[in-house]
């Protein structure tokens, strides 16, 4: 309801004509045989065009995600665990935790080239220290009893690892995947903006360059969907069941 | 004698550096088979001894020896039931049962049909397959127990299993766990500051004195099983406990809150004096 009201506020304006069309373009129904938003991206998806962007920008995200993901678990272990770690590493990535994951472009660009290589770079950075500080805090936080109870049982070195500490740790891990995930996916749309090589923040880009508004606001629509599915179709509802598992309190 | 403690210090040094001495010359042998309680004042050091037995922490003098070795870390043929089920909550009833014995690489098949013959034991065999989070608390105390026993340990240490748990639900389970030591003779070394508690399920009771936690008094529990909380037996000894408890209690109250305080009824000062007049 709140949302179709928008979008008849929206229609209106591109109708009062206060804008140019070009800059605003109606969403559905078009007067003067001008562009809309809908059909740009009805007519992206079918001609691939839109389609092929988004999948590869999903391919991207997946494999910068995942290194992020093993690098994270691996540091954050690595700093749970041994005292040293924690005292130096363990400053730095709070340290760079803070600063926002584009910063790192221009030296990306200079190492990598500018391409796929420097994309990846930066979505890897942008997930990874969250990652690390979160996955730490997991580590850190098993509950002794748990360790005790395994230990008289007989685990210890990496079984113990596998079976207890890793899944005893999940809650924080997977709310750790929910924000590193927010972080790459911005870091992907900045560096593919710049980038230049093929993904939906390229298509933004061509969209500026050829004044096409209805293109950018369709591809915002994807990267808005997308955004939203993730975050709250598949991380929400994970973290709400492994939250229950786990017996915690849900947040409601 | 399957567990002796001979001379056990255990001090732990304090952040400022002030040495706190939990265990003063503890001495104390275990019979094979025994129901052996520890009680006393919180603080008197009793989870220490647990836990040094268990292997989970080393005293700072003295030897433990489990069935004549020197003990060296935990070990399967000593399991803890610890006051918290500590079940792991992303396995099942069933997981959490057979997870000790994967681990000493028995075949699933074989671990699980064991699993299940001490879940049934514990009356649980319906809930295999359910969460520890769908379990009442004393459900997931019985799970723990039945982790623990299909170890099948020489000794089973159980550190207030019960102290968590509401009146009804710890009846049954003495019941239960009356049932399970007759059955399976294990030695169980109990640890509660309930005497009712330790007078239902020990065959020997341990008083212990606090700072330095120490071995203050031994009573032997002589009455039939099961056992009858209304036996004039274990009345009269819960009394007698009930006395070295309160010494005890009083020592480490008047610790917390200066000389003046004493446990005894109708110490509270008042003057007979101060409403005097006040009603007219």
């Amino acid at each position: 309801m709140f949302i179709t009201t928008l979008f008849i506020i929206w229609e209106a304006i591109s109708k009062s004509g206060l804008f140019p069309q070009f800059l605003w373009p109606p969403l559905f129904w078009s007067s003067h045989g001008e562009a809309t938003v809908f059909g740009t991206l009805v007519g992206g998806l079918i001609s691939g065009q839109i389609l092929e962007a988004a999948l590869l920008t999903l391919s991207r995200l997946a494999v910068g995600f995942l290194i992020a993901i093993v690098l994270g678990l691996a540091l954050g272990y690595l700093i749970a665990r041994y005292r040293l770690f924690d005292d130096t590493l363990g400053f730095v990535v709070t340290a760079l935790q803070s600063v926002p994951s584009i910063v790192w472009f221009p030296l990306a660009i200079v190492w990598f080239g500018l391409g796929e290589t420097a994309i990846l770079f930066i979505v890897t950075i942008g997930a990874t220290w969250t990652m690390t500080v979160t996955s730490s805090t997991g580590f850190k936080n098993v509950p002794t009893l748990y360790l005790r109870v395994a230990r008289t049982m007989g685990s210890k070195g990496f079984h113990l690892l596998r079976t207890v500490i890793l899944p005893a740790s999940v809650p924080h891990l997977i709310s750790g995947m929910r924000v590193a995930w927010a972080f790459a996916w911005r870091a992907l749309m900045a560096g593919e903006l710049l980038g230049g090589s093929g993904g939906l923040g390229h298509l933004l880009e061509m969209g500026r360059a050829l004044q096409s508004m209805d293109l950018v606001l369709s591809v915002m629509v994807i990267i808005g969907l997308v955004g939203t599915v993730m975050d709250a179709q598949v991380f929400l509802r994970v973290e709400r069941s492994v939250m229950r598992r786990w017996g915690m309190t849900v947040r409601t | 004698m399957q567990v002796v403690l001979d001379g056990v210090h255990k001090q732990f040094r304090k952040e400022d550096g002030q040495v706190l001495q939990v265990l003063k010359g503890i001495n104390l042998t275990v019979r094979a088979g025994e129901f052996l309680s520890l009680i006393g004042p919180s603080g008197c050091g009793k989870s220490t001894i647990l836990n040094i037995i268990a292997g989970l922490e080393q005293p700072s003098e003295g030897s433990v020896r489990v069935n004549g070795k020197p003990i060296n870390g935990p070990g399967i043929d000593r399991i803890v039931v610890f006051q918290e089920a500590g079940l792991f909550p992303w396995l099942s009833v069933l997981d959490n049962v057979t997870y000790g014995l994967l681990l000493k690489n028995m075949p699933r098949k074989k671990a699980e049909a064991k699993a299940m013959d001490v879940l049934r034991m514990v009356h649980l065999g319906r809930f295999a397959n359910a969460y520890p989070h769908e379990l009442s608390g004393g459900m997931k105390q019985r799970v723990a127990i039945a982790r623990a026993l299909v170890m099948d340990p020489d000794i089973l240490l159980m550190d207030e299993p019960f102290a968590a748990l509401d009146e009804q639900t710890r009846i049954v389970l003495h019941q239960e766990l009356q049932e399970i030591w007759q059955q399976t003779k294990k030695t169980v070394i109990f640890i509660t500051h309930n005497i009712r508690e330790a007078v239902m399920l020990s065959e020997r009771i341990i008083l212990m004195g606090t700072r330095p936690g120490m071995v203050k008094q031994e009573f032997v529990v002589e009455a039939a099983r099961p056992r009858d909380p209304s036996d004039s037996v274990l009345v009269h000894l819960e009394k007698r406990i009930m006395a070295g408890l309160e010494q005890e209690m009083e020592k480490v109250l008047k610790e917390e809150m200066g000389d003046d305080y004493r446990l005894q009824k109708g110490v509270v000062y008042h003057d007979p004096l101060y409403h005097l007049g006040s009603d007219i």
